[in-house]
């Protein structure tokens, strides 16, 4: 699928870069311990700026998703049905992304899936996932 | 004291155009301010606070409208929320009236979106902003944000399509009784059903239209109100709230209603039991289901049991969207003015064939963005004066 290619700046840098390495990347706050996505400079639960940085496993279940058939977008057109969802990862965060590499039929809530970076696509690849 | 009670709408007019290719939003906005204007027994002179937010309207967008009005109001307010800011907006302009820093305040809306063929629910998708590249590449839709609640709920709770096609035909079963409604033909649960997918579970027919329009109001207190042309109608309560996806784990099913509804409740006093009427703002099917559990009407799980069986249709125990909502009477881009004018015309009576009976309390709810990533909403708990 193309897709508009996402900017990046400073604070998701280093998201992008893992995603191009094939390796999937959230931070979790040094001072709170929680564990955030999307990417951002301060832990928004206590405002440090105190950053680890964690691997995550890849591994995960859809928590919903749909099947779109309509997109006006240019770059969407003729990529319909395609299926975007949440998928809850094992570290806590749930992601928007697409599954991808199974019909849309086979897609229901709770299937156990697992990170795909596809081939990479102009500067970046991109996080999707497929059943596992 | 207390903001319940204090503050009125005084006036209130929906602009009756559904098509407009030959006006511009300023236009519109402005036909739509000598409406409700009129329908107080104001002029524009009286006006001393402009409230308005636009798809169009940019970071100045409410001083352009303050100078194709010519006015010089000494309290402003742009919010913009997304399709909910006119409810906010009366509840901000009825805090800024209690407050004494203006006394007569236009909350305006208007919009060609329907002639400029703006694709409001599935053409979003790109931007090359960093944070959008977490959904961009994705192809994140309006209606796709919906679809993905709508599928949670069927998942955890077993609602059904056709759960949620009754809403749809609820809303078109009203909008045949609304003369200025642009989509009047009835249509079943299994027309809502074959209509075609855009984003799965949802159909053509769950999803609301795509029209021109506009709206306004006036907002004043209660003792001005008691002076002019008609029957005030009262805000008891008002709440907002804001929900997104935070750190990364929302629970797609729990809506910035849940809070706002609470606080406009506990504000006015009132429970939902003595709710006569509700107006919600209904861009998908699903978004009516997900605000009647949230505000608190029946329990998470109950919605799509809730909106069967006639309850939430006209001589239901809580008719919805009288005028047809946004499925099926009007959509301009942004459809919250028009909760807070179908709640006003009810309350005062004056709606004819789709008249409630006996209308004292309505309950208005509006959502902004979207639900199942980040949205606003924001109630009021209205009165009859
Ligand atoms: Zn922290």
């Amino acid at each position: 699928m193309k897709h508009p290619t996402p900017g990046f700046d400073w604070e998701t840098r280093f998201y992008w870069e893992g995603c191009a390495r094939g390796e999937l990347w959230l931070q979790r706050c040094r001072a709170c311990g929680t564990v955030r996505h999307r990417p951002r400079a301060i832990c928004p639960k206590c405002l440090s700026g105190e950053i680890e940085y964690i691997r995550a496993s890849g591994r995960g279940t859809v928590y919903t998703f749909t099947v779109t058939h309509q997109n006006q977008h240019p770059a969407f057109r003729g990529a319909t049905p395609y299926v975007m969802a949440y998928v809850q990862l094992e570290e806590g965060p749930r992601i928007l992304t697409n599954i991808v590499d199974c019909e849309p039929g086979e897609v229901r809530v709770g299937l156990p899936v697992v990170v795909d970076f596809g081939e990479p696509e102009g500067e970046v690849a991109v996080p999707r996932f497929r059943p596992s | 004291m207390s903001l319940s009670g204090r503050i009125a709408i005084a006036g209130a007019w929906e602009h009756p155009t559904r098509w407009a290719p030959d006006k511009s939003d300023w236009q519109i906005m402005a036909e739509s301010a000598r409406g409700a204007l009129a329908d107080a027994g104001l002029g524009i002179g009286d006006v001393d606070a402009l409230f308005a937010a636009g798809m169009g309207m940019g970071p100045m967008g409410v001083v352009q409208l303050a100078e194709y009005l010519d006015l010089h109001p000494s309290y402003v307010d742009g919010t913009n929320i997304g399709g909910s800011s006119f409810v906010a907006h009366v509840a901000h302009a009825g805090a800024a009236i209690h407050a004494g820093l203006c006394e007569t305040a236009l909350v305006l809306y208007g919009s060609t979106a329907a002639s400029n063929a703006m694709a409001i629910g599935t053409g979003l998708g790109g931007g090359r902003d960093a944070a959008s590249g977490f959904s961009a590449p994705f192809g994140l839709t309006t209606v796709g944000g919906y679809a993905m609640v709508a599928q949670r709920h069927m998942a955890d709770y077993g609602t059904t399509s056709e759960q949620l096609a009754e809403i749809a035909v609820t809303m078109r079963h009203h909008a045949s009784m609304n003369p200025d409604a642009k989509m009047r033909k009835p249509i079943t649960v299994d027309d809502v059903l074959e209509s075609r997918i855009i984003s799965h579970p949802l159909h053509l027919l769950d999803c609301c239209i795509i029209s021109d329009g506009g709206g306004a109001l006036v907002v004043t207190s209660v003792e001005r109100a008691r002076d002019l042309a008609r029957e005030p109608v009262l805000m008891l309560g008002c709440g907002e709230a804001l929900w997104h996806t935070g750190t990364g784990a929302p629970d797609l099913l729990t809506i910035a209603a849940r809070d706002s509804g609470e606080r406009a409740f506990r504000m006015a006093g009132v429970a939902r039991d003595d709710i006569d009427l509700a107006t919600i703002y209904d861009s998908f099917t699903i978004t009516v289901l997900a605000t009647l559990e949230n505000l608190g009407f029946c329990k998470p799980g109950e919605g799509g049991e809730f909106v069967g069986g006639g309850r939430i249709r006209l001589g239901g125990a809580l008719p919805v969207n009288p005028d047809g909502g946004g499925l099926s009477s009007n959509h301009p881009g942004m459809r919250g003015i028009f909760l807070v004018i179908e709640a006003v015309r009810q309350l005062r009576g004056e709606c004819g064939d789709r008249q409630v009976a006996d209308a004292k309390l309505a309950c208005v709810h509006g959502t902004g963005g979207l639900l199942g990533t980040m949205h606003s909403g924001a109630t009021l708990v209205l009165a009859k004066g």
